[in-house]
């Protein structure tokens, strides 16, 4: 075991928010939370990179369309396709989509409405940097927080993500049904997060950095991150 | 020379548009109860300096897949194209 901890890079675009919510949940866990910053072209040798929360550009246009082509960009895109691990939380999973990096899309909520509060999702595949050593079928309970979180994909895209196991998470029940019921936001099938086919990268709109210490909520987040830390840690 | 071009954005048909319903569902309200599929898009109007309206043209129709829409999930359509002055 090496006596590094792992480093996760989070970037911050304009109009991000949860940048320093994820760096201190990283240390939390026991990593070094790595500030990155969207105009330079530079990961300072992270382990990981965690594309956080916010409202990156105001949302003009859609959301994470600009965020896309800041500088950074490049270089998390070569960072993904190297094989590193990198995660999008809400707006940073928008970002990822928009980039091309996870399949899919996310527009306005079926009811239109900002949603702000705790919800269970249920963890589908083992295979992402955020669910490994966690077993398909566990529900964790964390918390979401967005006005355009309705994950949606051409019948054929979408064919090919569930055909794939390209879901990491849905939500669900408190005992892990997933029924329309508890689809907050009008996800296509209950998505709450989607992996590529690689599974070196992941994006969910719940936001696992909110939901670590037991002393401001659940702590959802927890295995969440634990799973990304030791994934970085392969890497160190 | 410059080309002016406006262009719209909107969700695929296939695709639930959460605004354009929105948008019905205040109708009725209003009295006007004869009005379905509404559906509601984006406007984007912007000039191209160009050599010549064919140029502007495939720079515009870029730029709309590239930025102004993201084809997963909207279709573009240009509007209106004309020569303005400068």
């Amino acid at each position: 075991m090496s006596e590094r901890r792992p480093r996760v890079g989070v970037v911050t675009f304009p109009g991000s928010l949860d940048d320093r919510d994820a760096l201190r949940a990283i240390a939390f866990m026991g990593g070094e939370g790595v500030p990155l910053w969207h105009a330079e072209h530079d990961l300072k040798g992270v382990d990981a990179v965690l594309l956080p929360g916010g409202f990156s550009y105001g949302d003009y246009l859609r959301t994470g369309a600009i965020a896309r082509f800041a500088a950074i960009m490049g270089e998390v895109r070569d960072f993904a396709e190297a094989g590193a691990p990198v995660v999008g939380v809400c707006n940073g999973f928008q970002i990822l989509c928009e980039a091309g990096l996870l399949p899919g899309a996310l527009i306005r909520n079926r009811t239109l409405r900002f949603i702000c509060r705790s919800v269970d999702v249920r963890i589908e595949t083992s295979l992402s940097p955020l669910t490994e050593g966690l077993v398909p079928g566990e529900v964790l309970r964390i918390p979401v927080k967005h006005g355009e979180g309705q994950f949606v994909a051409s019948r054929g895209d979408l064919e090919q993500i569930e055909g794939e196991g390209l879901v990491a998470f849905r939500y669900c029940a408190p005992d892990g049904t997933v029924d329309d019921e508890f689809n907050v936001n009008g996800s296509a099938n209950s998505i709450a997060g989607v992996r590529n086919a690689r599974g070196n990268v992941v994006g969910l709109m719940p936001h696992p950095e909110h939901a670590v210490d037991p002393d401001v909520g659940p702590t959802g987040g927890q295995p969440l991150l634990a799973s990304l830390l030791s994934r970085a840690l392969m890497r160190v | 020379m410059k080309h002016r071009f406006e262009i719209l954005v909107q969700l695929k048909p296939g695709l639930l548009d959460p605004q354009g319903k929105a948008v019905l569902g205040a109708l009725p309200a209003m009295g006007w109860t004869n009005v379905s599929d509404v559906r509601v898009g984006k406007h984007v109007a912007l000039t191209v300096d160009a050599e010549s309206e064919e140029a502007a043209r495939a720079q515009v129709e870029e730029m709309a897949t590239r930025l102004l829409s993201n084809p997963l999930i909207e279709s573009y359509r240009i509007l209106a194209a004309k020569q303005v002055g400068g």
